[in-house]
């Protein structure tokens, strides 16, 4: 815990970093050599329109898209194209976007599955049902009969059951109420409290830029911006966001 | 951006076309010098090749696989027998009227058939079929479990009865063809294709998914159930267990995985490998039918678009050219 | 009547047994099992001939056909019908087609088309009183009570237990299951070599209970599948009702007349399609 990766340079590693990563969807290329790093403790947004490669970035780094193994680096190992099931081992997990609850599993059987990779730490059952008591309410009911917000609670509890080191969040506050999408990322302290590092992709770029530390812009599969989200202004992130000019901007 | 129009056909498909006329008229005339166990075979040989074909439109363009296309394959055999025998009609005629029976039949069965979907779609059909055995084997008009001969034919002296059989048979053939090239490359072709591709982006243009399916059914019966009159017509005799047995769909599933599902050539090809296989090995009984369950496995794991499938995109070869290219426009 | 109703009822018990298998490994992958009924008759043929050549053990032979079919299901679908699944249903209908065709023309070489049956010491004629004038077989009772034991056994398996849980899991959505870890192949190759147990229990029975043919099969295929059908596809008790329904049918048939049975169970699954498809007891999905 806190203590710094050296790499064989004696330089300090980032806990998660790409380097030129290029992955495709399907036939079409989605992301054409995004560089990344991720430090331990971060809390960092990656932002961007629709198509933009969000959500493949983050399925690349779980091994839901394959990708060269050099491409990704975890913890000072290579794991890019693993299989998802060594990623979460290692201690890398995900809230999918849309949530994907199992519909045939109740609340705490959703809960539970989250466990099955077998890591241990501070993430169990009853401190999941401390920072969510409703989920403890509804523990035996089908986990898509819940509401959206309830149901996002849900697939945030299944992915820190697996006590990750890093937790990727997928679009957390798509359909959901403002004052929802509020109540979820207020939970996001007693998350990162730990030392837990987390990664969150977000369409909405006020939230995005309030709750993290930096932010990644991304546009057409390129990285068009990076830099502390207190320093970057709102002309800065449009026009990064939609791809008017490529800017870098470093803090 | 570059000018470009839409082409249908290549070099070698409209070469092969030619090859193709040439040889149906060698074939045609086939009568006046060849043997008459050979145009047998042949007639043996078009009923398998035309049942296959409408197998792979069914599972291959349409989606469906069905385990029951022999229920329309003996329909139309004992539509035929039944028009020819009771109705006074010329077997020969009866047989196109065979197969519209056919198609008419298909309507109803599908609003049963459609409940169902995938794997228990196939099963399903399989039911259909059975019970279509059973309900024929209880009409004793037709002769019950035993079945009966084709007796409209006696009039005709055996030259010209075969002759004219294997010329129908050599019709049934180009026809089948022409009909299912033809409709592939329809207008409810391309939404079928599209269907194929992506059910839900192609609703979403527009394309009635259930009325296309229902087509491609009735299709698929009509050629089944003329496929099965013209054996039937050519065997002469009919019983419900030849009539519906489910090794009329074993080998056409055998002809279209080896050959390559989901193309015009597949079941060609297919047919031509289970024609020799046939030649070679059917005497050795159920090693033969051993060897060729085994075979289609193999080529299905490890040859997922058959054999042809496999020669076409190695060297990129194709007779049937259902697709459209863009083109740059010299 | 109330005779037909019982031996309905413990006709259903064997049907339901065919069932089980077709019904967990369509539930847990989506999987068809053409030959779910040839290998059924496999397992009565390998019964018997372990039990002819093992004469002075046939119980432990038999016994040991168990943990054969378990290995035997898993290493099927680990390394051939994995290889079939997938969006596209065609592939792992034409192999496991392709293996029925297989698996009968094995049997036809090896044991000739002369149906067999398995030697139950006598379990097949005797009979339990029940009150007067009505008796049941002991052997088609202890196929029910088998049947009932396999159905509440699978239900439990699938409700209680982690292995249930991950069953479930991967057939809702496999990409997610594995990013939790799981891994697919071993879960379906798990779930087959059960499937095997209930298949290889089935084909004891029904060796035991009459004579078995090499292509007896497809027949066995079809009253599985109807069973699912009439039940709904949703669980395993849907499944043992769907069986009872089919057996009741089929028994009301042959009461009528010898030919009718098979005939009366056809048109009574056609009707259910007909008119209320998705079964008597479906699972309703979120």
């Amino acid at each position: 815990m806190g203590v710094e990766s050296r790499d064989a340079r004696g330089a300090t590693m980032s806990l998660v970093s790409t380097t030129s990563l290029t992955a495709f969807y399907g036939d079409a290329q989605a992301l054409f050599g995004i560089d990344f790093r991720l430090e331990e403790g971060e809390l960092i947004a990656v932002i961007g329109a629709n198509g933009a490669g969000k959500s493949t970035f983050l399925k690349a780094l779980t091994g839901l898209v394959k990708v060269s193994r050099e491409s990704i680096q975890f913890d000072g190992e290579p794991v890019g194209g693993l299989p998802p099931g060594q990623i979460v081992k290692r201690g890398l997990a995900m809230v999918p976007e849309g949530r994907r609850l199992f519909p045939s599993l109740s609340v705490e059987e959703n809960l539970l599955m989250g466990a099955f990779a077998g890591r241990l730490g501070p993430w169990t059952l009853p401190r999941l049902y401390k920072m969510f008591p409703i989920l403890e309410q509804k523990k035996r009911l089908p986990a898509t009969s819940l509401s959206g917000g309830q149901q996002q609670m849900v697939a945030i509890g299944r992915a820190l059951m697996s006590n990750p080191k890093v937790l990727l969040c997928d679009e957390l506050s798509l359909g959901l109420a403002p004052i929802i999408i509020k109540e979820i990322y207020d939970a996001m302290p007693a998350i990162t409290a730990e030392g837990m590092s987390v990664v969150i992709v977000e369409q909405d770029v006020t939230v995005a830029q309030r709750v993290s530390r930096r932010v990644y812009c991304f546009q057409e599969g390129r990285v068009s911006l990076e830099g502390a989200s207190d320093a970057l202004t709102r002309e800065q992130i449009s026009q990064a966001y939609f791809g008017m000019i490529e800017q870098e901007s470093h803090s | 951006m570059m000018a470009v129009q839409v082409v249908r056909s290549t070099a070698s498909s409209r070469s092969a076309l030619i090859a193709s006329g040439v040889l149906v008229s060698v074939a045609a005339s086939m009568p006046f010098w060849a043997e008459s166990s050979w145009m047998r075979e042949f007639v043996e040989i078009a009923c398998y090749f035309i049942f296959a074909m409408m197998w792979n439109l069914l599972a291959g363009y349409g989606g469906m696989v069905s385990i029951g296309q022999q229920a329309f394959f003996g329909f139309g055999g004992y539509a035929m027998l039944i028009l020819g025998n009771f109705a006074g009609v010329n077997p020969f005629v009866a047989i196109p009227l065979a197969a519209v029976a056919t198609a008419l039949v298909a309507v109803p069965i599908s609003k049963v058939a459609f409940r169902l979907q995938g794997g228990y779609f196939a099963i399903g059909t399989w039911v259909i079929a059975e019970v279509m055995r059973l309900s024929f084997a209880n009409f004793s008009a037709v002769g019950g479990g035993s079945g009966t001969s084709l007796t409209a034919l006696r009039g005709f002296d055996k030259a010209t009865r075969e002759s004219a059989t294997f010329w129908t048979a050599l019709v049934c053939v180009v026809a089948s063809v022409a009909l299912v090239y033809l409709f592939l490359r329809s207008k409810q072709g391309l939404a079928l294709l599209a269907i194929r591709d992506n059910e839900v982006a192609a609703e979403s243009q527009g394309i009635d998914v259930q009325r296309v399916k229902l087509a491609v059914y009735v299709v698929a019966a009509l050629g089944a159930g003329l496929a099965g009159a013209l054996y039937f017509l050519g065997n002469l005799r009919i019983s419900p267990d030849a009539a519906f047995s489910v090794n009329w769909t074993a080998f056409a599933i055998f002809m279209v995985v080896i050959g390559g599902i989901g193309r015009i050539e597949g079941p060609i090809v297919g047919a031509l490998i289970f024609w020799a296989l046939n030649k070679f090995f059917s005497d050795y009984g159920t090693w033969y039918l051993l060897g060729l369950g085994l075979l289609a496995i193999v080529v299905t794991i490890f040859f997922k678009q058959g054999l042809w499938g496999w020669a076409e995109q190695r060297w990129g070869w194709s007779l049937f050219p259902t697709q459209r290219w863009m083109v740059e426009k010299v | 009547m109330i005779e037909i109703l019982i031996q309905g009822l413990l006709l259903g018990g064997l049907y339901c047994l065919f069932a089980l298998g077709l019904s967990l490994m369509f539930g847990v992958m989506r999987l068809t099992n053409i030959a779910q009924g040839d290998f059924i008759v496999l397992a009565a043929f390998t019964a018997i001939a372990a039990a002819s050549l093992f004469a002075s053990h046939p119980v432990l032979a038999v016994g040991a056909l168990f943990p054969v079919a378990f290995g035997f299901g898993y290493a099927l679908q680990r390394y051939v019908l994995n290889g079939t699944l997938g969006k596209d249903p065609l592939p792992s209908l034409v192999v496991t087609f392709g293996l029925s065709i297989v698996i009968q023309n094995a049997l036809l070489e090896t044991f000739s088309a002369d149906p067999r049956s398995l030697e139950s010491g006598g379990l097949n004629t005797q009979s339990l009183q029940l009150a007067e004038g009505l008796s049941i077989g002991t052997l088609p009772l202890l196929i029910f009570a088998a049947a009932v034991a396999c159905t509440f056994a699978l239900q439990t398996l699938f409700q209680h237990t982690a292995l249930g849980r991950a069953f479930r899991a991967v057939s809702d959505d496999k990409e997610i299951a594995e990013l939790m870890g799981l891994d697919s192949r071993k879960v379906y190759a798990l779930a087959t070599g059960i499937a095997f147990l209930v298949i290889a229990l089935a084909g004891v029975f029904q060796g035991m209970r009459t004579t078995v043919a090499p292509s007896d099969g497809p027949l066995l295929l079809l009253f599985a599948f109807q069973a699912v059908i009439i039940g709904g596809m949703g669980s395993f008790w849907g499944t043992f009702i769907g069986a009872m329904a089919l057996g009741l049918t089929q028994q009301i048939g042959f009461r009528i007349d010898p030919g009718w049975g098979i005939w009366f169970g056809h048109l009574m699954f056609l009707g259910v399609l007909v008119v209320r498809p998705q079964g008597l007891f479906p699972k309703t999905r979120g």
